[in-house]
């Protein structure tokens, strides 16, 4: 708004408006340029400042991430090598690899993947398509989401609790795979019903019309359609099963393994675990080595992420 | 058979609360109920030993409290930014690599936590021991970020474009309507975004354990070393408490009452966003 081209009521009434909103910005004498002008000036910068504001906040977030990697990178690409992932650990940096953790880890995501996948998607199919709609399959819908919610250290004493002492199953691969199972199953099932709620009614309608029965048409239309939606949901559950500590911390223990497991009742360890027990070690050398394991676990990550978004963006469909 | 898999979730909870009821119950059949609420000494590894829960408490809510403040800040400003002013593209580009830092492990946070943050700290502020609680919480805050943001930029993405419009053509500027129409249209979503943010950061245990030290500690300073209660419970399942033994039992009591938090704050979030959401 130009200077001169303001009448002077204009300036008074803008100026009463100003003052009654929530920010006075002059209460002095008649300022020497119009209120008008001066307001919408301070609007501008508050306006710009907050957008620089806003924007760093946007920039922290992605320098923080930039930082661990680099953080991360620095540290441990030195100790990275092929004697690295094929070696047991030691007491000697130098000579500690992840042989052990590395196939206790796929031991143990193999056999969460071998329970989570059918009870998750089991659970998933009975709730979309075979329950009534009554107060008890709503309780069981809010059991699962509070289930989510539950702190994975305590899925951790469940574990210790119920698989490893009262199933008698010691600190095995088949107990860590249950514990990780009960861990997962809510991600799977919340997954998992998503995308069978994505099919669209019409399609069953029509399998119904053809005379299939509800079994029919959850094998031959729903699941057809949903399983791309329900791969990237157990990938999506299996990683965070092989990034998690706390509850496999409880179960393996900080164990010492020399030897690569090959039966489901032998003892494990896993990456997390791993790392978390050199990252413990007040030796100087074991930072790089912890690094190198962490190197080693984000790489695995990224890899199955980029195979559940290819997934996903190779089967989607919209309808 | 499908009918099977959908009780193995509600079978789990009853093992949840069975098992940490059956424990907890034997430990308070020792340590009163009141005393362990109360008390302001946790020493139940020393001669003589001491059950006040309140300095592992304290502990847990000074971090997740750091991690809120963080989360908060950045996690809201995020999302005015992506939902008001970000265009299209770079939207699209933000929001997944902003997401990575929810899926990284928390193990990879905890030594971010010890060998970046800590020291960055210790150059600037009298830090006296390498275990505080500050750093683990600023750590904490980055990872529970993304929550806030996207949870709460869902929300403000569903206030409708008309509203914005109306405030535009009165004249305000993309910041007036940002905290003047937005986010008061979209506040049940950002409290239950944080409400939900800060549960996960009470559970968290790797971080905590890692970076915040192992002594109870009944303070709100935080460059202090603390533990916080999943610390301790790690503490204890990893020594040579044997099992059965009132030590044990601790873990079981307080992981009864770090369930009973975070179920709360879960219920309460997901109450918040049900009440209060307006429907356009």
């Amino acid at each position: 708004m130009e200077r001169q081209q303001t009448p002077p009521g204009t300036v008074r009434v803008t100026h009463q408006i100003a003052a009654s909103g929530t920010r006075p910005r002059y209460s002095g004498p008649t300022p020497p340029m119009s209120a008008a002008t001066t307001l919408s000036r301070w609007r501008k910068w508050r306006d710009r400042f907050f957008f620089v504001l806003f924007f760093a906040s946007v920039a922290i977030g992605i320098l923080g991430l930039a930082a661990l990697v680099i953080d991360v990178l620095t540290d441990g690409l030195g100790a990275l090598d092929f004697s690295f992932i094929n070696s047991y650990p030691s007491r000697h940096a130098g000579e500690s690899g992840i042989r052990a953790a590395l196939f206790g880890t796929i031991w143990i995501t193999l056999g969460t993947a071998a329970f989570a996948i059918p009870i998750g998607v089991g659970t998933a199919i009975y709730l979309e398509e075979f329950a009534p709609d009554n107060r008890l399959t709503r309780l069981v819908q809010l059991n699962i989401a509070n289930l989510a919610g539950v702190p994975s250290i305590i899925y951790g004493i469940l574990g210790l609790a119920l698989f490893v002492q009262a199933f008698a199953l010691n600190r095995s691969i088949l107990a860590g795979s249950l514990t990780m199972t009960l861990l997962v199953l809510p991600i799977v099932i919340i997954v998992s019903q998503e995308a069978i709620k994505a099919v669209p009614g019409e399609f069953r309608d029509a399998a119904f019309a053809l005379g299939a029965n509800r079994w029919q048409v959850v094998k031959t239309v729903v699941l057809p359609l949903a399983i791309p939606g329900i791969m990237s949901g157990i990938i999506l559950a299996l990683s965070r099963a092989i990034g998690e500590a706390a509850p496999m911390l409880m179960i393996s223990s900080l164990v010492f393994l020399t030897f690569i497991p090959t039966s489901p009742g032998d003892r494990f360890t896993v990456l997390p675990v791993q790392i978390f027990n050199w990252v413990s070690l007040p030796q100087p050398g074991f930072q790089a080595v912890a690094s190198a394991g962490i190197i080693v676990l984000l790489a695995v990550l990224l890899s199955m992420n980029s195979i559940a978004i290819w997934i996903r963006n190779r089967y989607q469909k919209r309808y | 058979m499908l009918r099977t898999a959908a009780l193995v979730s509600v079978l789990t909870t009853v093992g949840i609360i069975f098992i940490l009821l059956k424990e907890t119950f034997g430990f308070f059949q020792i340590v009163p109920v009141w005393d362990f609420i109360t008390g302001t000494k946790w020493a139940p590894l020393f001669e003589p030993q001491a059950f006040g829960v309140l300095p592992l408490v304290a502990g847990t809510l000074l971090a997740a409290g750091i991690a809120g403040i963080v989360a908060l800040t950045l996690g809201l400003g995020a999302a005015i930014y992506l939902s008001e002013y970000a265009p299209d593209r770079v939207r699209r580009i933000i929001k997944p690599v902003l997401e990575v830092l929810a899926g990284i492990p928390t193990v990879v946070y905890g030594f971010f936590a010890l060998s970046f943050i800590t020291p960055l700290l210790q150059s600037i502020l009298p830090i006296p021991v390498i275990f505080n609680v500050l750093s683990a919480g600023i750590v904490m805050g980055l990872m529970i970020m993304p929550m806030v943001s996207t949870l709460s930029e869902d929300a403000m993405v569903a206030v409708p474009r008309e509203l914005r419009d109306a405030a535009y053509a009165l004249g305000a500027t993309r910041f007036e309507v940002a905290t003047k129409i937005v986010v008061p249209a979209a506040l049940p979503g950002i409290v239950a975004s944080f409400i939900l943010a800060l549960s996960r950061a009470i559970g968290e245990t790797l971080i905590v354990t890692i970076a915040a030290g192992a002594t109870p500690n009944l303070t709100i300073n935080p460059l202090e070393s603390i533990q916080t209660m999943t610390a301790y419970i790690v503490q204890v399942s990893l020594g040579e408490t044997p099992q059965g033994t009132l030590v044990f039992k601790t873990i079981f009591a307080v992981a009864f009452l770090l369930f009973l938090m975070t179920l709360a704050m879960n219920i309460f979030g997901r109450w918040v966003v049900r009440r209060y959401t307006e429907k356009y």
